[in-house]
């Protein structure tokens, strides 16, 4: 569906159902330089199972207008307004690596309006590799070659896709793709590197707090989501052996059962009294 | 030493890796290093919620093995590894996978531009049998490029050709095509069966969908029917309102749009979810197996296969009973030099020549080779001749036989990778057959 934030049209998937307004909201963030689309295997369930999903484009990204937020806190800000625009009071988040950095800070500092966070290969700073960032923000195609190696566990590398047909690399290349990649994945990146609040971000969420990460995450390593998990009060670890970075498509069925389990026990799909 | 730093570089698999390895973890099969055969019809669900959740595509895995099967899967995704594809879906067979493409694609009313220099079971299904869906073609010679142009009607959907047209080895200008079709906001559908990803990767030449019959050079064996079809995942079915069935609510699955929920791989889960459910052209485990075997060895055999076929036109161009030859590595072929742009690793093991004497003459050659096979299939290990006018095209009339680029005198020969002489060797029986065609026969 597409609404209008800052005057921009966003687009956000709602996993295949019409948006109701009567069900618990589920915002899905995605990362660096991708679309709405890394959360399929993970945002049709939740459409199907009693709650309203956006699996949000971030502005200038996939199919939403503007240009790229430069920065983790706008990005934040801009999520809160995402929350208004549809008409809810509160939501619960889900993030994916750059999208936990957006999703600590939103939830840190909008406390009042977030249920639950859920923070997939999450850490509480992404500093980037400075070839890396060099590369992206010169739009060379190489930058997401590099992102889509370091992001692939080793497993992942060779295929074994959930979806049959579907090989892992070459979707996430055409993601990262979708648009110019300086416009898209050099400005993420440099908004991931400037990013430093993270921690401090993290010690004030209050609310109940889940992190999955995976043994093969080069990008952000079990060490890192782990030191970032301990700031949380409460917060519950999920760790997947034998899986990389992007372990919402590589271990969609695992990701899915620890989401599942984690937000219906913490943000139930009743009906919201209005 | 230099204290420069050395650049960094992404360590994906290579192309011979990926011929072996690509799709497959053997962890997750009991740790078995070959790939093993699910020779199932279906698969447990876990409850019931799971069984919903797999119809509706709420998650990944296999339900009935028409729709899916994990080894079939495997040979899905090292096809779309090689290819550098997004996704892919093999078919029963090479014949299924246009098939199942142009449905997915088309509707009734719609219209597609097509190259005239097709296998002869591609034209007949382009010419008779999609009429009878309501989809209508017009045909344009491989290198007439405008002609392509000129052909888009606003129903147009799409562009379809074989790169190295069969049987006559006439180029299609893919990059040049694919621009006419971007520009025209439809997507490029190619034929590389005769080239796999060995030899030429489409879509770094601007093709959106690839198809391949996957009975020849892949597997090489010529064993076991397959095809398939590959998806590169750069064609935009949103920019225009030209794909309906792509881009609107879809009924069959609760008003999804497949273009909005799965975008680079958006045309295989339609073609597979709606395609092979309603259709059912499905591969069988076994053979998509015996075609993993093939694939392990492709950029092996395909280096035989090419440097053969050069020694064959070499032999058959100074040959006093060859009329012609036909093979992008001659250098007065008219497309020798976007050949050598669009493969650069060979040119490909399909020859076609024109044999003095005409009709008589190319029937006793085949009827008197003895290695070689009279065989309507290309691409096996094996060399292979046919005479196309009286046997792969004979279904065609003669109008359409010439605007084909057929003649009766044309013999097409599919190399393999037999010792070369051996080849060479019974080629010089049959020419010495084919010198008397009336006193000679294998009768």
């Amino acid at each position: 569906m597409k609404f209008k934030v800052d005057n921009n049209e966003v687009f956000a998937s709602t996993g295949g159902r019409p948006f109701d307004k009567n069900k618990p909201l589920i915002i899905f963030v995605h990362g660096s330089g991708l679309t709405h689309m890394t959360w399929v295997l993970q945002t049709r369930y939740f459409a199907f199972h009693g709650y309203s999903v956006l699996a949000l484009d971030l502005p200038g990204h996939g199919l939403s207008s503007g240009e790229s937020l430069k920065s983790i806190e706008e990005m934040s800000d801009w999520l809160s307004k995402v929350i208004d625009a549809v008409g809810y009071k509160e939501a619960s988040l889900v993030g994916h690596s750059q999208g936990c950095l957006v999703t600590i800070e939103c939830a840190s500092k909008y406390s009042n309006k977030i249920k639950t966070l859920s923070l997939i290969g999450g850490a509480g700073a992404i500093p980037m590799n400075p070839e890396l960032l060099s590369l992206a923000e010169n739009n060379d195609p190489k930058a997401v070659d590099l992102m889509m190696d370091w992001a692939h566990g080793p497993a992942g590398h060779f295929g074994g896709h959930p979806v049959p047909g579907l090989y892992h690399i070459n979707t996430g290349t055409m993601l990262a793709k979708t648009r110019t990649i300086k416009n898209t994945l050099g400005v993420d990146f440099r908004a991931c590197d400037n990013y430093k609040n993270g921690f401090e971000a993290a010690k004030k969420i209050k609310i109940p707090t889940l992190s999955i990460l995976a043994t093969d995450d080069k990008m952000c390593p079990v060490k890192e989501g782990k030191k970032l998990a301990d700031l949380i009060e409460g917060s519950q670890v999920d760790i997947i052996d034998n899986c990389g970075h992007m372990m919402l498509l590589e271990e969609a069925d695992r990701v899915l059962a620890v989401l599942k389990k984690f937000i219906t026990s913490k943000y139930p799909p009743k009906e919201i009294k209005k | 030493m230099s204290d420069k730093k050395k650049p960094i570089n992404p360590h994906t698999y290579k192309f011979d890796t990926l011929s072996l390895h690509a799709g497959y973890q053997p962890h997750k099969n009991a740790g078995s290093r070959q790939v093993p055969i699910y020779q199932t019809t279906s698969y447990l669900f876990d409850d019931v919620d799971h069984a919903a959740a797999l119809f509706n595509l709420e998650r990944g895995g296999h339900i009935y093995s028409r729709i899916s099967n994990p080894t079939v899967g495997v040979l899905e995704e090292r096809v779309a590894s090689l290819e550098g594809g997004t996704a892919a879906l093999a078919t029963s067979s090479g014949m299924a996978a246009i098939f199942l493409t142009v449905m997915t694609l088309c509707e009734a009313g719609d219209h597609l531009v097509v190259s005239s220099q097709l296998y002869g079971g591609t034209v007949n299904l382009f010419r008779l049998t999609l009429p009878k869906f309501g989809i209508k073609t017009t045909f344009v010679k491989p290198r007439d490029t405008e002609g392509f142009k000129k052909a888009i009607q606003k129903n147009t959907k799409g562009i379809f050709g074989e790169l190295v047209g069969n049987p006559g080895n006439e180029l299609m200008n893919m990059p040049e095509i694919a621009n006419i079709a971007h520009d025209a906001g439809i997507p490029l559908i190619v034929d590389a069966t005769y080239q796999t990803p060995y030899l030429c990767k489409p879509f770094e030449h601007g093709a959106d969908i690839v198809v391949h019959s996957l009975t020849k050079w892949m597997a090489g064996h010529g064993s076991s029917m397959a095809g398939i079809l590959v998806e590169g995942g750069k064609f935009d079915w949103m920019q225009n309102d030209k794909f309906p069935t792509m881009t609107k609510p879809y009924e069959g699955y609760h008003g999804l749009s497949f273009a909005e929920e799965f975008g680079p791989t958006a045309f295989t889960m339609k073609a597979r979810a709606e395609g092979m459910r309603d259709f059912g052209p499905c591969l069988s485990p076994q053979n998509a197996w015996n075609v993993l075997q093939g694939i392990e060895t492709l950029s092996v055999r395909m280096k035989k296969h090419c440097s053969n076929a050069e020694e064959m036109v070499k032999y058959l161009l100074a040959h006093e009973s060859v009329a012609w030859v036909s093979h992008p590595s001659v250098p007065d072929h008219p497309d020798h030099e976007l050949a050598k742009k669009l493969l650069p690793n060979g040119r490909g093991s399909m020859i076609a020549f024109g044999i003095k004497g005409g009709k008589d003459a190319g029937v006793a050659f085949i009827n008197n080779v003895k290695l070689s096979s009279h065989l309507a299939n290309v691409g096996d290990t094996r060399t292979l001749v046919i005479h196309p006018a009286s046997g792969t095209h004979s279904q065609m009339d003669e109008a359409t036989l010439k605007f084909a680029g057929l003649s009766h005198d044309m013999i097409r020969l599919s190399v393999g990778i037999e010792d070369i002489n051996d080849i060479k060797n019974d080629f010089e029986i049959g020419f010495r057959a084919a010198k008397k065609p009336r006193l000679v026969s294998n009768q």
